[in-house]
């Protein structure tokens, strides 16, 4: 049924190839099509996994660890390989060379004829269907799908038998291949959640410093993004990483639009408090209860077109922490601090005692 | 809601066709002030907005939406589109407006994730 669905989709693909994904190729466009040339729009459709199968090598996924028979051996002790093995088949080797394959089929057929005495030569097949270890695992699905064959034998450069490689082979090597993204960031994770068990002191503080640049908006949110990935690296519960992020967002956006020089902004992580701070040199707001009305704002257009400077920042902010301290001097500079509270099971895994 | 399903929905167009788009999204929430956006939205869900520039992903990243469709046809900044691949959240263009767009999503099934609460 699949198969003759996929079929009719691959003919009505070529026969109105102008009609090819105006917008969102579909399922079947990314991964109906074979045997076409590759397309630009198909080029961008190519996701993760086809990706996977360009870069993954057969000798990564491939079976070396192998059971062979000879051409010699009677059909019968082959019969008790695959069955001790639980394989459905077995490369033929013959002075370290392959020469054939012998599948449960070609026994089937010997059984038939009651020949299970007869030597491995007299069944086996001879035309060989090799796939080279150094090949994309892509050539060896290409290979299956050609032959309709269960298993195929790797062989190195110069022809010699390194492995086999089934397709179930192929697909675990995906799954694994994939996961290992995932894994890599789950390491960090882990490793950074213990930073505050496995350091021990009286009191541990981790800084993060960041230089802001006043009016450079096409960088605007780089600082707050990485230490919102800080906070969930350290365990922190992601409510609160939320609100840290959103917060310090405002703070970071504050900078680059309203200082002389641009600002420091800064990141404070204890066991049991996250203190989020931006300091600048100027110029200073007159008015602090002011600037904490909703609304009110000395933003230019160019800022209010980007979508900001609507007098909501500081509003924001405060809505965010737990506690929100505005210092100023006019002429010389703003230290905004901003705190939230953690349980200390964020950081340490631990209930508070 | 299938991010695909919305896609469609919203004539869509993929501009970042490297990331996945086979997400759940739970709700939408649409604005052009990004502070109403950090402000008053809730994780997990579309952002539909009028603005294209890199704050855009940015701001939903921080506010942990899944996914950015620009209305009325705009097409983001180089910039703009580098940051999303990056962060990973799906960019969108439609050709509807802000008050169709969110019609015709909300008629399909897509719940409103606008909170009067802020965060």
């Amino acid at each position: 049924m699949a198969a003759s669905t996929k079929q009719v989709c691959q003919v009505s693909n070529q026969m109105s190839p102008t009609r090819r994904p105006a917008r969102i190729p579909t399922e079947q466009e990314t991964h109906g099509r074979r045997g076409r040339s590759i397309t630009d729009d198909d080029a961008n459709a190519i996701n993760r996994v086809e990706e996977l199968s360009y870069d993954l090598k057969v000798h990564e996924v491939m079976t070396a660890s192998l059971k062979i028979a000879s051409p010699e051996m009677p059909l019968s002790q082959v019969l008790e390989i695959l069955r001790v093995n639980r394989i459905s088949g077995v490369p033929v080797v013959k002075d370290n060379e392959l020469i054939g394959i012998l599948s449960l089929e070609d026994i089937v057929h010997a059984m038939q004829k009651n020949e299970l005495s007869a030597p491995v030569s007299a069944y086996m097949t001879r035309k060989l269907v090799t796939v080279a270890s150094y090949d994309s695992i892509v050539s060896a699905i290409q290979k299956f799908s050609d032959s309709r064959l269960g298993r195929l034998p790797v062989v190195d450069e110069n022809y010699k038998l390194v492995g086999m490689i089934t397709k179930g082979d192929i697909t675990r090597g995906i799954l694994i291949a994939l996961q290992k993204d995932y894994k890599e960031e789950e390491v960090r994770r882990y490793r950074a959640s213990h930073l505050f068990e496995d350091i021990i002191s009286d009191r541990t503080t981790l800084v993060l410093r960041y230089n802001i640049k006043a009016q450079d908006f096409t960088h605007g949110g780089n600082a707050s993004s990485h230490i919102k990935r800080a906070l969930l690296r350290l365990g922190a519960d992601p409510q609160i990483a939320r609100r840290c992020g959103i917060a310090v967002y405002e703070a970071e956006i504050n900078l680059i639009i309203h200082t002389t020089h641009g600002g420091i902004l800064k990141l404070e992580v204890e066991s049991h408090r996250i203190t989020m701070s931006t300091i600048d040199d100027g110029p200073g707001i007159p008015d602090i209860e002011q600037v904490l009305q909703a609304g009110y704002s000395t933003a230019t257009e160019q800022v209010r077109e980007m979508g900001f400077g609507a007098g909501m920042g500081l509003v924001n902010i405060k809505r965010c922490v737990d506690k929100m301290d505005i210092e100023s001097t006019v002429g010389k500079g703003t230290k905004l601090t901003m705190r939230i509270h953690v349980p200390t099971e964020n950081f340490t895994g631990r209930k508070e005692e | 809601m299938n991010l695909r399903k919305i896609i469609k929905l919203s004539d869509g167009f993929l501009l970042t066709p490297d990331l996945d788009t086979d997400i759940e999204i739970n709700g939408g929430y649409g604005a052009d002030l990004m502070s109403d956006v950090l402000a008053f939205s809730q994780p997990n869900s579309l952002l539909l907005t009028g603005l294209t520039n890199p704050q855009v992903v940015r701001t939903a990243q921080m506010a942990e939406f899944h996914a950015i469709i620009f209305v009325r046809g705009k097409q983001p900044q180089a910039e703009t589109l580098l940051i999303a691949n990056q962060e990973g959240i799906p960019l969108i263009t439609s050709p509807f407006g802000m008050f169709e767009l969110s019609g015709r999503l909300h008629k399909a099934g897509l719940p409103s994730f606008e909170s009067n609460e802020s965060n």
